[in-house]
């Protein structure tokens, strides 16, 4: 095999598991180090400049650096990523002066952004610095799109979207809210340089049964019926409720109900519970709050006495799999089962819609009624308009959003220098040096043996009675501090320097989860075979040297590295060292 | 610095026959300073039982006084251990296995622990022929007291401070050979594919086994112009063989192609395979041992690999005849055979 080529930015990128799984690219291990110091701002800041919603994100975050962290694969459970997230941004002093602050210097651009969800925000966030005039358009009455109108506020305060939405808008974004953008031919009509879609999924899947029309009163679609409680236009529900869906809508659905006088709440899916969408967190949640979730039910009728709705029937199915795992849901054969309800919430999915996208603008949508958009630029066909987030590729997250809205707004930055698109700036990378003195590192290279640690909630006394009141209290700093010392310090690379090695095995001996392995070479297939424990992750990569004097080459598995440091305290001849790569992507501003 | 190991390990780590993965071997994290070639030597203990599937209470580890005795504090931490005074682990090792024969015995030394103070206890274990693996981690300086030369180091070799040793060397491998040690073998701690082998196959011989490591000081003789430094030794190497060992149960699966095959049998039908690489060398012929271990030293080279091993000499229990039975469980009935027996008894002495 050759050598493996750790001047690619993304080979050191790789190892930082949960900063690679993160669609933002959030370097996690620098901000949890800095919430272990007490840090608090500088953590929320290095957040900030990747994710824009710390606060946001510390509480709802899907969390896709969690099933990622490397800590995971060695202990049960992954470090609490998001969790420490929310400390930094609950602990943080005034950080006003450190977000960009206007009026900055016009460069003439002007650019336009349709919808105020994350995505758009985002784009705002970097290109207002740069001097774009900025006119962002959203029917709602205010900005943060679904995180506003759809994450509960027992989820996420208001004060924190708050906050957080404002640090952008007072960059001088022009706000056009309450507006509902009709006709895309107008907007570009107008003298924007660029415009972005950032509309998101806006509509929730109806479900047509029998009875559909005559219970409609007492029917709702989970995602309209949040945002008119959101925006305090829907104030109750019935004594009974059922919510269909295994998602996280239906999550935040029943458990919303439960606070607006749902006494009998229950959540049906078509599913088994396993396969359900819903975060394992979610559902948690809901069950903690006397939800029960009955799975395997297929709706069948909407029951109806007097032309209102009474309850619904389900379908007993049980769930079998093919040889290639294809999963099919075959009736039991089973009585029909019935159950009461006053309201009935469907929560099903999303889809999206682009009624006010005329279809002869030169902006494609393909068969299934999505834009075409370029997956790395997200440039449509129509070279001056940008799609990103929910409305780009369908229905994701938050973070999803915040990523797209960075690569977006270089690329429209780039656009509107007349430069092309598809030639991406490289990330900023940085290799440093971490050692101290003699076998002292910059980092704790210990080791703890500490298990995860639970998030306290409020009592559900308290939470029951009030929509608005907040669940998770978030980790004090006591605690914070435990479970950020539960990380492993990815980031702090083990580089190998061979022209300094003797070969005296000494890390290889050392190693306590058995990395390194001096060899002869092979092709990448046997070489893993043939190491002190064979590299089976093959999602892992391995680093390999260059030819040593006895012939043989050193191969270190990277994947349940502790970054201890071990090996570089056990080589006597420093050709291992430990050194903190920083990894940013190129943002349009910083 | 770390002075814990962390306690998670490679969630994929081979078990043993035992149920036992590696890390039940391991002993605490070592003080020796990195790279010490003795770090190599634990870790290649480690893996030998390891891979012997030795349990580890079955062992008892003992130890003079250097660097290299402080050594069994980093491996096999769920065994038995003494760590005795400089130069006598030999007849500490003798009252252990004289009070509980069934213990497998590593004795750990160093050559100044042996070549130096403890030469004359080292001459008369392996006199006796006791029943035990004697391991020399030999770096041909006394390492712990700052790394003056050892009676090992070579003529005209060269340490940290300039110093050339103006005396000859004692070669331990050798002198073992002429005091009919049974079992005598040379490694390299930079070499654990021979190493391994070499200590598992010790650990089954019956008697006393002796094996002679080098293995380099980083910190005062691994400096150009010591003859114990990893680069001289890797440059003046030379194996009298490759070495496999095939437990009894096991089939022998290895192939060779080409150069003679000798397999020699342990006294529990194991079987040691070696591929000669040295001609006029017969590991059962004490004078050809000897002599090729001459020759090597004419040619200057360092001749590793299995040198001489005799399994069918009397170790010391069966020369004594001693009970099977660890002292501390005789009972008054075996210790007091009654006065009818000792009447008889008496009649021979008077
Ligand atoms: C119930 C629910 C709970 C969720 N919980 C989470 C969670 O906990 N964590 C998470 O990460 N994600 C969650 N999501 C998903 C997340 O909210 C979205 O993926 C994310 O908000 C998408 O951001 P966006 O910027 O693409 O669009 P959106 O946030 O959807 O914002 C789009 C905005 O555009 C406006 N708009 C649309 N069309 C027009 C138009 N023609 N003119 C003017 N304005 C228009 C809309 O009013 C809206 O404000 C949840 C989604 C739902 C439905
Ligand atoms: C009776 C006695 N004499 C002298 C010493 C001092 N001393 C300690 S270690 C040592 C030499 C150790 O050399 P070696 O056995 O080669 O071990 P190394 O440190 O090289 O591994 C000496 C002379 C001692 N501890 N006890
Ligand atoms: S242990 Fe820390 S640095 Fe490593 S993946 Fe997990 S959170 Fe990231
Ligand atoms: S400890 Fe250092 S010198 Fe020794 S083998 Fe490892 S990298 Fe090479
Ligand atoms: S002084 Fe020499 S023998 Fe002792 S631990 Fe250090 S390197 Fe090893
Ligand atoms: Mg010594």
């Amino acid at each position: 095999m050759e050598p493996t080529n750790t001047r690619d930015p993304e080979y050191y990128h790789k190892v930082v598991d949960c900063q690679y799984a993160c669609p933002a690219h959030t370097p996690v291990p620098e901000y949890i180090r800095l919430i272990a110091a007490e840090r608090y701002s500088d953590a929320y800041m290095i957040n900030w400049q990747s994710n824009v919603f710390p606060g946001v994100l510390g509480r709802t975050c899907d969390r896709p650096c969690e099933p990622a962290c490397r800590r995971g694969r060695v202990d049960d459970e992954p470090v609490a990523i998001c969790r420490l997230k929310r400390v930094a941004a609950d602990n943080k002093g005034d950080v006003t002066e450190r977000i960009p602050q206007g009026p900055f210097k016009p460069n003439g651009k002007k650019v336009a952004l349709i919808g105020g969800g994350p995505a758009s925000l985002t784009v705002a966030r970097d290109l207002a610095p740069l001097g774009y005039e900025i006119h962002l358009f959203d029917e709602q009455v205010a900005g943060g799109g679904m995180m506003r109108s759809q994450i509960p506020s027992f989820r996420l305060p208001e004060t924190v979207l708050n906050e957080e939405v404002d640090f952008i808008l007072n960059m001088g974004i022009h706000t056009h809210f309450r507006h509902y953008v009709d006709s895309m031919k107008d907007v570009l009509s107008k003298d924007y340089d660029a415009v972005f879609v950032g509309t998101g999924a806006p509509r929730g899947r109806d479900l047509k049964l029998p009875g559909r029309e005559e219970g409609d009163a007492n029917i709702h679609i989970g995602i309209e019926w949040l945002a008119s409680v959101a925006f305090e236009h829907t104030h109750s529900i019935g004594k009974k409720v059922i919510v269909l869906g295994g998602g996280n809508t239906a999550m935040d659905c029943c458990r919303t109900s439960r606070r607006l006088g749902g006494e009998e709440v229950k959540v049906v899916v078509r599913s088994p519970f396993e396969d359900m969408k819903a975060s394992p967190w979610e559902k948690e949640d809901a069950m903690h709050e006397d939800i029960p979730i009955l799975n395997n039910h297929v709706p069948k009728t909407f029951e109806t006495k007097d032309g209102k709705l009474i309850g619904m029937t389900f379908e007993k199915v049980e769930a079998q799999y093919d040889e290639n795992g294809k999963r099919s849901l075959v009736p039991t054969g089973e009585e029909p089962v019935f159950i009461e309800a006053d309201d009935v919430l469907i929560a099903i999915g999303q889809v999206n819609t682009f009624p006010w996208i005329e279809r002869d603008l030169g902006i494609e949508f393909n068969e299934w009624g999505m834009p075409v958009v370029e997956r790395k630029t997200f440039q449509s066909t129509l070279s001056k308009v940008f799609f990103g987030g929910d409305a780009a590729f369908g229905p994701e997250n938050v973070i999803t959003a915040v990523a797209q809205g960075h690569d977006a707004a270089v690329s429209i930055n780039l656009y509107c220098e007349g430069k092309d698109v598809g030639e991406r700036p490289s990330p900023l990378t940085n290799l440093i040096h971490q050692k101290m003195g003699i076998h002292e590192w910059s980092y704790d290279s210990s080791v703890v043996n500490d298990q995860r640690y639970v998030v306290p909630q409020a009592d559900k006394s308290l939470t029951l009675r009030d929509r608005k009141k907040e669940v998770e209290l978030g980790f004090n700093p006591e605690v914070a501090f435990k479970e950020a010392e539960r990380c492993l310090n990815c980031d702090v690379q083990t580089v190998f320097t061979e022209n300094k090695c003797i070969e005296c095995d000494a890390c290889m001996d050392v190693c306590p989860t058995s990395c390194i392995t001096f060899t002869d070479n092979e092709d990448e297939e046997e070489l893993r075979k043939k190491l002190l424990v064979p590299a089976e992750n093959l999602t892992q990569d391995i680093l390999v040297s260059s030819t040593l004097k006895t012939g043989r080459v050193m191969v270190k598995d990277e994947d349940v590295c502790l970054h201890c440091g071990l090996c570089a305290e056990r080589c006597p001849t420093s050709a291992w060292d430990m050194q903190k790569y920083l990894y940013n992507t190129a943002k349009a501003a910083v | 610095m770390s002075y814990l190991k962390p306690k998670f390990r490679h969630p994929h780590l081979p078990k043993n026959e035992l149920g036992y993965t590696k890390t039940e071997y391991e002993g605490s994290l070592s003080t020796l300073c990195a790279g010490c070639g003795h770090d190599s030597i634990s870790a290649a203990i480690v893996q030998a039982c390891f891979e012997m599937n030795i349990a580890p209470h079955q062992v008892a580890k003992m130890s003079g006084i250097g660097c290299s005795s402080k050594t069994p504090t980093y491996f096999l931490g769920n065994s038995h251990g003494f760590n005795s005074v400089h130069g006598r682990m030999p007849s500490v090792a003798t009252g252990a296995s004289m009070a509980n024969k069934k213990l497998k015995y590593f004795g750990v030394s160093g050559d100044g622990d042996s070549a130096s103070i403890g030469m004359g206890q080292f001459a008369h274990v392996i006199r006796r022929n006791l029943n035990m693996v004697y391991i020399v981690m030999n770096n041909g300086c006394y390492g712990l007291t700052k790394g003056q030369d050892s009676a090992t180091a070579d003529e005209g070799s060269k340490n940290k401070t300039g110093h050339i040793n103006p005396f000859q060397a004692i070669d331990l491998a050798s002198l073992a050979i002429e005091l009919g040690a049974t079992f005598v073998a040379q490694s390299f701690s930079g070499d654990k594919h021979q190493l391994i082998p070499l200590i598992k196959a010790a650990m089954e011989h019956n008697g006393f086994a002796f094996i002679n490591v080098i293995s380099p000081c980083v910190t005062f003789n691994n400096n150009v112009g010591s003859t114990k430094s990893y680069d001289y030794v890797r440059e003046h190497i030379a194996a009298t063989s490759t070495v496999d060992f095939v437990p009894t149960h096991d089939e022998i699966t290895t192939t060779y192609s080409e150069g003679e095959i000798k397999d020699i049998a342990m006294h529990d039908g194991s079987i040691i395979r070696l591929k000669k690489l040295t001609n006029d060398w017969d590991p059962e012929n004490r004078l050809s041992a000897a002599s090729a271990m001459q020759n090597a030293r004419a040619n200057g080279e360092i001749l590793t690999g299995l040198l001489y091993i005799n399994e069918k000499a009397a170790n010391l229990h069966q020369t004594f005849k001693t009970t099977d039975i660890p002292l501390n469980r005789l009972t008054e009935k075996e210790l007091c055979p009654g006065s009818a027996t000792l009447s008889e008894l008496m009649k021979d002495l008077q």
